[in-house]
């Protein structure tokens, strides 16, 4: 095995171009428990620890983007106004997990538990990648995670991080686990309310092969904002039975299976109550006046 | 490969295969034997140590990630005999039995008390939420966090 250590971009891409079998560690919180179980052997392995670009987060146009070696605490301490992927990072396993743990290495896990995955999906981002053969592109969300620890990375690329319109409303992540801390989800569910648009964009995670968005149920609640004049007037009351629909929509949304951590049929009721406390949770956020 | 790490002050440098963990670097090249190997997944914590001030667990780092750079391991916290104040806190609290999980939980209190003086139980608890132990049932665990940082804060 060999270990390289590029201090640049251009260096690891480089390396990724000669050594396309090489993998990438970063946090090394997935892959060193692959390495220290002997499930993993890699012919090589380039080290992405010293490349600073991929260290940095930065707001554009409208836009956000995250470079893929940003740590979770890094983002619970840096990027409060990015609420429901502040919530999600906050739940990743425990400190020493977060403090090495990184949005990149959870892309490039692809597990459908990846926590910062929903969120990402809720957001719309894409994904950056980067070769030295063909230099940069951007895939959405859904077409990088193409199933259960799989991605559409090329051997030669790597993650250089994950952008996304930066979206006013409220907004949040939460999971359903047996404890508050180190615990992998059994469901877990984003959701954001994007005013501009006028669109609800719900994410489940742990609920299927892949992450998934609830879409029937996003276009009922828009809907049913609009008919309760919700969009236009925050302090409208949406009807309670629409809330049900919603969460009921979600939960339909699941594709579960019955595995050690919990029941399809569980996880599927998680979804439901994840739902309801969600939508909840944002239409009050939004009744608050702006200057709390 | 050769790794070349500043290891509590002082440069070390040992010839490790290149897999090798920063945990296993530690205990087996530099005999370093207060990061106890547990689990080797990250649940356990009792690997703890600081890569470039930052708490960590050492089993989830290649060793090679911290050529050229600084480790900081429980062993860092007593001079010559005398315990550090959060171990004699862990002595008085009855904070340990098997002691295995010890290190590991003594270096999660030195990381947190450094950046809270007072910390409240809630976050005590969760700033431990990454160390695990089977003996104690935790609550002396926190009882002696809480004496280590009055004890500090009163600069004793
Ligand atoms: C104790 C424990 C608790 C955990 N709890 C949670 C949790 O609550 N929620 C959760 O979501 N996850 C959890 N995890 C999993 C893990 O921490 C996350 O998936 C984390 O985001 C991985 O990031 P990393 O930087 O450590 O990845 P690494 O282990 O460095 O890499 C992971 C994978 O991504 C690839 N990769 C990394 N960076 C790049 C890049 N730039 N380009 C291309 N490929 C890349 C690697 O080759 C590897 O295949 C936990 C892990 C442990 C050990
Ligand atoms: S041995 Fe590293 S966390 Fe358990
Ligand atoms: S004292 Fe035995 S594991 Fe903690």
């Amino acid at each position: 095995m060999q270990v390289l250590l590029p201090h640049s971009l251009d260096e690891a891409l480089a390396i990724k171009a000669d050594h396309p079998e090489a993998l990438p560690l970063n946090g090394g919180t997935d892959l060193m428990v692959e390495l220290n179980f002997g499930r993993l052997r890699p012919a090589a392995i380039v080290d992405l620890n010293r490349v600073a670009e991929l260290t940095a987060w930065r707001e554009q146009d409208g836009h956000v983007f995250l470079g893929s070696g940003v740590t979770y605490t890094s983002i619970v301490r840096e990027m409060q106004a990015y609420k429901p992927l502040v919530q999600a990072s906050r739940s990743v396993g425990s400190p020493q997990i977060r403090n090495r743990g990184t949005v990149g290495g959870n892309l490039g896990t692809a597990s459908p538990a990846g926590d910062a995955l929903p969120v990402l999906a809720a957001y719309d981002a894409e994904v950056i990648l980067q070769s030295r053969a063909r230099g940069e592109r951007s895939l959405p969300w859904n077409l990088f995670l193409t199933g259960p620890k799989k991605t559409a990375i090329a051997p030669d690329e790597l993650i250089i991080g994950t952008s996304w319109r930066r979206l006013r409303g409220p907004g949040s992540f939460s999971k359903i686990g047996t404890r508050n801390a180190m615990v992998i989800a059994v469901a877990g569910l984003c959701l954001v309310i994007d005013e501009e648009r006028r669109r609800v964009n719900v994410a489940l995670g742990s609920v299927g092969p892949t992450i998934l968005r609830a879409t029937q149920a996003e276009e009922r609640v828009a809907a049913a904002l609009t008919t309760s004049g919700t969009w236009d007037d925050r302090s409208a009351p949406l009807n309670p039975q629409w809330v049900d629909e919603f969460a009921e929509l979600v939960a339909q949304a699941a594709q579960p299976l019955d595995d050690v951590r919990g029941t399809a049929a569980y996880r599927r009721h998680g979804c439901r109550v994840l739902a309801k406390r969600a939508i909840s949770w944002a239409l009050s956020e939004w009744r608050l006046p702006t200057w709390l | 490969m050769v790794v070349r790490t500043r290891v509590n002050g002082e440069w070390r440098e040992a010839d490790v295969w290149p897999g090798t963990s920063l945990l296993v670097f530690l205990r087996e090249a530099l005999g370093l034997y207060g990061s106890k190997n547990a689990c080797e997944q990250g649940e356990c914590g009792s690997c703890s140590v600081w890569l470039d001030g930052t708490l960590t667990c050492s089993c989830l780092v290649l060793a090679a990630q911290a050529h050229e750079r600084e480790v900081r391991t429980v062993e860092s916290l007593t001079r010559g005999d005398q315990l550090h104040p959060i171990q004699e806190a862990f002595l008085e609290a009855g904070a340990v039995q098997c002691g295995f999980c010890t290190p590991g939980f003594v270096v999660a209190v030195a990381d947190l008390l450094e950046k809270d003086a007072n910390p409240s139980p809630a976050t005590v608890r969760e700033a431990l939420s990454g160390n695990l132990c089977r003996c104690t049932g935790y609550q002396k665990i926190v009882d002696a966090v809480h004496l280590a940082a009055a004890r500090q804060r009163a600069g004793a």
